[in-house]
């Protein structure tokens, strides 16, 4: 009797988008602290696909317990760096072809989040897992999606399944315009460094406000990306319409967006005003160490890594052309640009951004993700400065403990890689 | 089971590019080996000096960043018995219970432990015995302790499968 009202109770409630979802997938009503298994739509794994191979291979199984629910993206160190990496990828290839998984992407597509957003496999209202940190990316087109480790995703080829704790949501509402130089980069950087790495932790984020529902599909991709910077489960926001003609025609199967109830219970309800949001740089050697621009104009770098799954997409190669077209990068700046996928580094030819990056002095490489984690295309020697556009800047995060890197956006990257120091773009 | 060993104390926000660089990501993948580098970016002289049953314990969000389960394996395999922290993030967390390394969170016994004293675990009553006096921490959630106590995620699914 008593959980029978319990559960009435619960049906009752309001619910937010992550105990909403959970609870379809799992077939009860549930509420945050709950743990209940669930069955992904589509786990992603990444070069660790060898090593997760493995793993599966001690579970004594034969078959994968559904190919058509598994990506496979070649892109943490693509083209290998040594004959370590080409074993590596070559296992990857040999263990695709005999599971029959379609969803492949070789080392020529991109970075696995980008390319999944791009073969329309992210969609609204599914679960969404990955070998990857930053699978929290995928809560931008209004997916649960979040990381997991390299057993659970072996645990996942053999049996579909995976538990979850229902997270508590906090919800972060963003009001007012981007003041000129800013973009949502500078947006997720002053969160993470207003409620700092720990301040989501074990919880669900939920963008939303009139800021959000405007973005364009590229900058909003930003903020769920770098959730996890919060120490967030999920980063979520409602799908826009830009998002919903995004996947118009894309899509690889239909999908239902499901939405927070009007009175869902929110653990803490966060509000922001950009109005007066200035550019924002993380300094060295965590993500929240975040100072607005002026204090740190005028530091001397040594590189600039233009890429990553956070700010490589065709409008930050527009904002990142527009800077350097007709001008040159400072002679004492290596600039490396890695486009997020093949799509975008093609469209960026034709529209003639590369021409201008090239043209300017920067390195274009090869989609992925480059020295995002130090194994290769980049690395910084003992006491250099590198400015990098991607999502963390930890001690020896590029493959150097003795380097030091900050992060920030594309634009800041762009007229600071032409000045050698750390530049304002509001006074270039 | 109990546990009695030296504290290796740290700070806040650990994050997993300290504890095992990404460089060694695709490189090691023997895990005997992966604990000659544990903590390589943190503090250089654990590997060299941590023992067998040793303890670590870190402040709040311990294993933030990426997710490789490597940062978790190296740290189990340089014979550390378990890990006490404030907090833990949640791939972190999930990762050492899916490898069997125990965890226990317990804002009290980090603030309450010393960096290098010797202290004992025992996991079965729930207690922390150590310089300032014994500390009780809470079991870890039923769900996740029968992973834990099959010896990890692999075992504890073989077991499941009927494949062990």
């Amino acid at each position: 009797m008593k959980e029978a009202q319990l559960s009435r109770k619960k049906d009752l409630m309001g619910q937010t988008f992550a105990e909403k979802i959970l609870s379809k997938y799992s077939g009860r009503t549930v509420l945050p602290g709950e743990i209940v298994e669930v069955k992904p739509d589509i786990a992603m794994s990444h070069d660790n696909t060898a090593a997760i191979s493995g793993i599966f291979e001690q579970l004594g199984v034969d078959t994968l317990d559904d190919p058509d629910r598994h990506v496979v993206v070649l892109d943490h160190c693509t083209p290998p760096a040594n004959e370590i990496f080409a074993m590596n990828h070559k296992i990857t290839r040999e263990f695709v072809k005999k599971h029959g998984i379609k969803h492949f992407f070789d080392i020529e597509a991109g970075i696995c989040h980008q390319v999944i957003i791009e073969g329309g496999l992210c969609l609204p209202g599914t679960i969404m897992v990955g070998a990857d940190s930053h699978s929290t990316t995928y809560g931008a087109f209004g997916a649960f999606g979040t990381g997991i480790g390299r057993s659970e995703t072996a645990v996942i080829m053999a049996t579909g399944k995976i538990w979850f704790r229902v997270p508590e949501t906090i919800k972060i509402i963003i009001e007012g315009e981007f003041p000129e130089g800013t973009g949502s980069k500078d947006l997720i950087l002053k969160i993470a460094g207003e409620i700092k790495a720990d301040g989501a932790l074990y919880k669900a984020v939920e963008f939303a406000g009139p800021t959000i529902e405007n973005m364009s599909v590229s900058s909003r991709i930003v903020l769920p990306n770098m959730a996890v910077e919060l120490g967030a489960k999920i980063g979520y926001m409602v799908p826009n319409k830009a998002t919903l003609d995004y996947l118009e025609g894309r899509a690889q199967k239909e999908f239902e967006v499901v939405e927070s109830d009007a009175d869902a219970t929110f653990d803490k309800i966060v509000e922001f005003d950009i109005s007066e949001l200035e550019p924002q740089i993380a300094c060295p050697h965590t993500v929240d160490n975040v100072n607005p621009i002026t204090e740190v104009v005028g530091t001397k770098i040594d590189e600039v890594f233009f890429g990553s799954c956070t700010n490589a997409r065709l409008e930050d190669f527009e904002i990142v052309a527009e800077v350097l077209d007709g001008k040159k990068v400072h002679r004492d700046v290596r600039m490396l640009v890695f486009p997020a996928s093949r799509d975008i580094f093609l469209e960026a030819m034709r529209l003639g951004y590369v021409q201008s990056i090239a043209e300017a002095g920067a390195i274009i490489m090869n989609s992925g993700c480059g020295p995002c984690m130090g194994n290769h295309e980049g690395v910084p020697a003992a006491g250099e400065v590198v400015l990098a556009t991607n999502n963390r800047n930890f001690r020896g995060r590029l493959g150097n403990r003795e380097s030091e890197v900050y992060l920030s956006c594309p634009l800041v990257a762009a007229y600071s890689a032409l000045n050698g120091v750390i530049s304002d773009p509001r006074n270039n | 089971m109990s546990i009695k060993g030296r504290v290796w104390k740290y700070g806040d926000d650990i994050n997993t590019d300290v504890i095992f660089p990404g460089k060694y990501t695709y490189t090691i993948s023997d895990p005997d080996e992966m604990a000659q580098y544990a903590m390589e970016d943190l503090d250089p002289d654990f590997a060299k000096n941590v023992h067998e049953n040793d303890i670590i314990v870190g402040g709040k969000n311990f294993g933030c960043g990426s997710g490789r389960e490597q940062a978790v394996v190296c740290i189990k395999m340089s014979g550390i018995g378990v890990i006490i922290a404030k907090s833990f993030s949640r791939l972190y967390f999930r990762n050492c219970v899916n490898n069997g390394l125990y965890v226990i969170v317990s804002a009290e016994a980090v603030d309450a432990i010393e960096n290098g004293e010797e202290i004992e675990v025992d996991m079965d009553n729930g207690t922390i015995i150590c310089g300032a006096g014994t500390i009780s921490f809470p079991p870890l959630p039923p769900e996740v302790r029968g992973i834990f106590e099959d010896g990890g995620l692999i075992p504890h699914t073989k077991k499941i499968l009927g494949t062990g």
